[in-house]
């Protein structure tokens, strides 16, 4: 019921929407939650809302963690 | 899709299941509980249990809130479809749930359990929609018509229903009201440790939570800082990718280990100590906390879930339509309230699998794909069968 999928902002519309790219489908979401998100920004959408924004440094600092994982192993 | 696949990597996960492995201490058990119905099916969906070590099991929470919501509360949904006339916009995921008959007038009462689905057989006006914002629009084009949104979820779900009512209040509509069956997540995590029941059922030693993914993207992580120090249990916060839960699963393994009860966050991709504030400022102006809300499996939980408003009362449908809770029992030998606390496992309840399917569900585990018992219908059930070679 949580489910909630991260998509690409492509272009602010006005009232407070976005059309979004959804793992290539492209959707009208409302941004009235998170205020801030910009073009280009990745935010996460659950029922036709975004209710949070992806932070890219922080996801690439989670897969690094990974990564390391991988090679303390080798 | 991004920021999905690279978190469902199969080599990574055998990497951190091995660190997993190599981290357990030979003498323990480790048994954490996944609050939320998105952690249990991505475990039982991506096998994630299997990729575990056997002194780790993981105990599924009562996080689904489809699960959770009472028999009682979707009575009145179909109450207000078929005897009152009103549109019930709904997600959905309530539209197959059992209820009871009760709720259609005796003289059309049919013998077996109504859903939502049943009822729209029966002549409810039932609409499935995908927002909140659908709700809206459905009030706006039946102006001379009543419509209900039946609101259920947790915090998640809860900031895009306070816009519904914010903007119904905006428009001066007069037609829409919300059937409101949001509830909490901190306070039910808090009750499962705590609740009287636990004398009953018993109780498993839990040793940490992963905790909410997207919950948490709303609330933060620091909701949980004072449970994780008055109950000295480790909290992990992870996203719903089964890498999430690997890692989480590796943090709490490592907590356990150094005999640490912290909020660490696996999920810093998404959630922050303060969560959403503009999502919670909206929350807090629309709703407060209910006194009393029954949660199936569960009972009552204290400050469990969210009523609206006197400020919003004319967009509340219990007081606009003099709605009165009626529970309705579980089937006496379900077993989702053992399971739940993580007591007894699906296969120990003699409905699992016979009387009780994901078609046919009798108890809340059973309700959703997210419920403990639905997802081990669906993913692993043959595993409990011995292989035998054929002679």
């Amino acid at each position: 019921m949580c489910l909630a999928l991260p998509a690409l902002v492509l272009a602010r519309l006005d009232g407070e929407q976005a059309q979004i790219d959804l793992g290539g489908v492209r959707k009208t979401v409302s941004l009235a939650l998170v205020p801030e998100a910009r073009e280009g920004d990745y935010v996460i959408v659950h029922v036709g809302h975004a209710i949070g924004l992806l932070d890219p440094e922080e996801a690439e600092r989670t897969l690094a963690l990974f990564a390391e994982l991988e090679r303390g192993r080798e | 899709m991004k920021y999905v696949d690279e978190f469902r990597s199969a080599q990574l996960a055998q990497r951190i299941a091995a660190r997993i492995a190599a981290e357990v201490q030979p003498d323990r058990r480790y048994a954490f509980m996944e609050f939320c119905g998105g952690h249990t099916h991505a475990i039982a969906r991506h096998g994630v249990s299997a990729l575990l070590p056997a002194a780790v099991r993981m105990i599924h929470g009562p996080g689904c809130p489809v699960c959770v919501l009472p028999i009682g509360r979707i009575d009145q949904a179909i109450h207000l479809a078929l005897e009152r006339g009103a549109i019930v916009a709904t997600y959905g995921d309530t539209l197959r749930v059992p209820a009871s008959a009760v709720a259609a007038a005796p003289a059309r009462r049919p013998a077996a359990p109504l859903s939502l689905m049943k009822a729209k057989a029966l002549g409810g006006d039932i609409r499935m929609v995908y927002s909140p914002a659908d709700a809206l629009k459905l009030a706006r084009e039946h102006a001379d018509r009543e419509v209900v949104f039946f609101a259920i979820g947790f915090e998640t779900t809860t900031p895009p229903t306070a816009l519904l009512i914010r903007q119904a209040a905006a428009e001066g509509l007069r037609n829409l009201s919300v059937l409101c069956c949001h509830v909490l997540t901190p306070s039910a995590i808090t009750h499962i440790l705590e609740s009287a029941e636990v004398r009953q059922w018993g109780t498993v030693p839990i040793d940490g939570f992963v905790g909410p993914a997207h919950v948490s993207v709303v609330i933060g992580s620091a909701p949980y800082e004072h449970f994780a120090v008055e109950h000295a249990k480790p909290v992990v916060i992870a996203g719903f990718e089964p890498l999430d839960v690997m890692q989480a699963v590796l943090m709490l393994v490592r907590q356990v280990n150094q005999g640490r009860s912290e909020v660490e966050n696996e999920f810093s991709r998404a959630v922050t100590r303060e969560g959403n504030r503009t999502a919670q400022a909206l929350v807090a102006e629309v709703f407060e906390p209910r006194e009393r809300f029954e949660w199936r499996g569960l009972g009552e939980v204290p400050a469990g879930a969210l009523k609206i408003r006197p400020a919003y009362a004319q967009f509340d449908a219990e007081r606009r339509f003099g709605l009165t809770y009626r529970p309705v029992p579980d089937h006496k030998q379900c077993e989702c309230g053992a399971i739940l606390r993580g007591v007894k496992r699906p296969t120990d309840c003699k409905l699992f699998g016979t009387l009780c399917t994901p078609g046919n569900p009798m108890g809340p585990c059973m309700v959703s794909s997210e419920g403990a018992c639905a997802a081990h219908y669906a993913y692993g059930r043959f595993k409990d069968i011995e292989v035998v070679v054929a002679t």
